[in-house]
């Protein structure tokens, strides 16, 4: 099967490279992280603010399964329309740190285009520390047992 | 289309398959052998159809294949599949891949 969001994160090393195609063009893949709204939808988080331009911050909110609020916080260091965004990402008073992040809008054809997300992390401990995150929302158990069941059929 | 929407909806299904204790202990109890759908069970003390609905989500998301021997079914681990899923990186990766799929189908309604 196919994987529509390839994701490369080598040991060892502080960043994180994500890549995605989508069958929209160009134009509607960048509208969907400028326009409030839209961000609110498919990121699943509140926008409080979102200033889309160079030294802009944005201000998202977001619930855990508990119900606890978190901060997902942000400087805009540069804006390109329809081709580069580059932007700090923070997570507020949940000890990850700050990351930066790279995006990069590609046209592949009049109806696709593609998503380079490259993260940058503080250290590699940070890094690790956030691809765990998903963890938190109830799968913890379930991969412990699953590293267990892959460790025996070797 | 269908297709994608169809796959990606198997992808996400292969964690929520893996948060039930019986379908984790039904696969710890085929890591080491191929079993049919009664011996397996024979393990555990709910009722078969039962079990048999569990095999049958475990089937549909290829954490499980069958294989016919004669007249019987036996159930095995898809080795390659589990691999896959217990990556370090696989829940990050499937969280972007959740928001992404929002994003793509969202944005379908829109036009430039």
């Amino acid at each position: 099967m196919e994987l529509k969001t390839k994701m490369k994160a080598e040991e060892g090393k502080q960043e994180v490279f994500i890549t995605r195609e989508f069958d929209l063009p160009l134009e509607l893949l960048f509208r969907a992280y400028v326009e409030p709204d839209i961000v609110e939808q498919w990121m699943g988080t509140k926008v409080l603010n979102l200033e889309c331009k160079q030294l802009g911050s944005y201000h998202f909110e977001t619930s855990d399964p508990h119900g606890n609020k978190f901060s997902l916080i942000g400087v805009i260091h540069e804006f390109i329309p329809n081709y580069k965004i580059t932007r700090t990402f923070e997570m507020e008073n949940a000890g990850y740190g700050v990351q930066l992040e790279f995006l990069e809008f590609e046209k592949l054809t009049e109806d696709t285009s593609k998503l380079h997300m490259h993260i940058v992390f503080r250290s590699t401990f940070h890094r690790d520390q956030m691809l765990e995150i998903p963890f938190a929302y109830g799968l913890s158990m379930a991969h412990d047992r699953l590293q267990l069941i892959v460790k025996q059929l070797k | 289309m269908q297709l994608n929407a169809y796959t990606m909806k198997l992808r996400r299904d292969v964690f929520q398959a893996l948060a039930d204790p019986t379908r984790r202990a039904i696969l710890l109890l085929l890591a080491s052998q191929s079993m049919t759908a009664g011996a397996i069970a024979a393990n555990f003390d709910s009722a078969r159809p039962t079990v048999s609905k569990h095999l049958q989500i475990l089937t549909e998301c290829d954490l499980l294949a069958q294989e016919q021997s004669g007249r019987e079914i036996h159930y095995f681990i898809n080795g390659k599949k589990m691999k896959e899923v217990a990556e370090f990186i696989e829940p990050f990766r499937s969280m972007w891949e959740g928001r992404f799929s929002k994003l793509e189908a969202l944005m379908k309604k829109y036009k430039i």
